[in-house]
């Protein structure tokens, strides 16, 4: 499903944040990437939403050569992808409902979805009780669960989950994992980088380190090594 | 499509609403624009009115000698009527030249005597001429110099053209008003320029703050119109408010300069206001709708190309 061939991001010499990746990551899988901060995780996901530019290689998703795509095609491709962040990225100034209803309206949903469709998701990842509420009365919990909601609203092939548990404590951690478990038992593809070992190790699938902008370890039912 | 229309407008609504005060401190600023832009309009049209009150101050006036037969004096009405440059001639005849020359003498008695003393009218008629534009009484003067129908005999009909003597006079009103109306241009330029740009920063500033809402939009997979839109929508809603603001403040205002400085401007500004209140409205509107809509598009530009 996505390609990374010979993919390198370069600063400056002494600042090299991809250093010659390759990987394959296949549909239906689990993939979590570790490594410490600064170890080229965020570059990586980043790659693939074209949000982040390589010095040299490239990126397919599909058959579709990211780096290539125009604006509009662009926003096609994203349209594909449900990205959850650590620091959640949601919009401020709409309640929960009109967040998850952005993301809907954003690929052309009739009003009719939009309206039988939210307060299911919401009830889902079991905020029925907040829709009217705003992001800064939620806590970070609810708003990565609001994220998560968001990011799947639209059913996407992918789903990059960015530190999506960086913010939170134990319990809502361990919470944010069952739901992305439950979502790739569904079958869409989790791309999910944390360095949390205790994330790592419930979810016991595929696991990539990194150090130094260079993949280390791929591991089928990996540990966190590091 | 439609649905897409009504959902950005209403999106445009609701931030508003819930920008809260950058929303005010926009409409504040546009205010401010619209409300100089309807002094310039106010300031003009007392520039203008003025300026026609000097304008019709100015005549030429064409005095014929005692003996000019009256049918030359009237073809040569009949042919200055016909020139493009004439806005209106009036003739006074020798007679009537005589009866208002004895009204406004009326109480100087030794005038009057003297008048009867001579019996015969010493007055002859005269043209007065009116020009559209002060700067065409010299060509009016040409005029008469080349027309070779005025000659009776051997002497002119023509006493004298007072545009001689009036002639600095009317050159250097010339240079006034057209330096007036060049002045008033470029202060008005100059003006609408400085409000734009600080309406454009405002509104710039309004945007920087939504700068990261801006670009989750995008990841999410927004397409730059629906996220512009609602921006622009915003926009335009400053412009809306501006305006009725604009008009309301102008109401008081206008009245007390209405009361206290009509002597002054020789204009009621008041009523000026509200006669051509409807036109007034329609250039502050769309110049705060238009500035408005085209400072968030401008100013979103820089966070949409990601």
């Amino acid at each position: 499903m996505i390609y990374f061939n010979n993919v390198s991001k370069i600063y400056n010499k002494d600042s090299v944040a991809l250093d010659d990746v390759t990987l394959v990551i296949t549909t239906g899988e689990f993939v979590s990437i570790v490594g410490h901060s600064g170890a080229g995780k965020t570059t990586l996901v980043k790659m693939i939403l074209a949000d982040d530019v390589p010095t040299s290689g490239t990126v397919f998703f599909e058959s579709i050569n990211v780096l290539k795509l125009k604006n509009k095609d662009l926003t096609k491709l994203r349209r594909r992808i449900g990205v959850v962040f650590q620091d959640f990225k949601l919009l401020s100034n709409k309640t929960a409902y009109e967040n998850i209803a952005f993301a809907m309206e954003a690929v052309g949903k009739t009003n009719e979805e939009i309206e039988s469709d939210v307060p299911h998701v919401l009830e889902l990842v079991d905020l029925g009780n907040k829709m009217s509420h705003f992001p800064y009365q939620m806590s970070g919990g609810e708003q990565q669960r609001l994220a998560i909601a968001r990011a799947i609203i639209n059913q996407p092939e992918l789903i990059i989950a960015d530190e999506p548990t960086g913010n939170l404590d134990a319990i809502n951690t361990y919470e944010i994992v069952q739901i992305l478990k439950k979502i790739n038992d569904l079958g869409t593809t989790i791309i999910l980088t944390t360095h949390n070992r205790g994330v790592i190790d419930s979810i016991g699938k595929r696991v990539i380190t990194m150090e130094k902008g260079k993949i280390i370890r791929d591991d089928k039912d990996g540990k966190y090594v590091i | 499509m439609m649905t897409e229309l009504k959902r950005i407008i209403k999106a445009g609504f609701v931030n508003f609403t819930r920008s809260g005060i950058v929303s005010w401190a926009a409409v504040l600023v546009v205010t401010i624009t619209l409300s100089v832009i309807t002094t310039i309009i106010l300031l003009n049209a007392v520039l203008h009115f003025s300026l026609n009150q000097i304008k019709d101050k100015v005549d030429v006036t064409i005095y014929f000698t005692v003996n000019a037969p009256e049918n030359k004096i009237l073809s040569l009405k009949g042919s200055l009527e016909n020139l493009p440059e004439v806005q209106q001639v009036s003739y006074v005849s020798a007679k009537e030249a005589l009866q208002l020359f004895r009204d406004r003498h009326q109480n100087d008695y030794p005038t009057i005597q003297a008048l009867d003393e001579i019996r015969d009218n010493p007055l002859g008629g005269y043209l007065n001429v009116k020009a559209k534009e002060v700067s065409q009484y010299e060509s009016i003067a040409n005029f008469l110099k080349s027309d070779d129908t005025l000659v009776l005999g051997s002497t002119s009909i023509i006493d004298k053209v007072n545009y001689n003597q009036n002639k600095t006079i009317i050159d250097r009103l010339n240079n006034i008003i057209s330096g007036a109306q060049k002045l008033g241009f470029l202060v008005t330029l100059i003006l609408i320029i400085i409000s734009i740009i600080i309406t454009f920063n405002t509104i710039r500033l309004t945007i920087f703050i939504a700068k990261e809402e801006i670009g989750v939009m995008r990841l999410v997979g927004a397409s730059k119109m629906r996220v512009r839109g609602p921006f622009m929508v915003e926009g335009a809603i400053y412009g809306i408010i501006a305006t009725i603001v604009t008009l309301i403040i102008f109401f008081p205002a206008t009245i007390y300069l209405g009361k206290n400085m009509t002597n002054f401007l020789g204009l009621n500004i008041y009523d000026y206001y509200i006669s051509n209140l409807f036109q007034i409205f329609v250039i502050i509107l769309l110049s705060g709708i238009i500035l408005g809509m085209f400072s968030s598009f401008i100013a979103i530009r820089k966070y949409l190309n990601k």
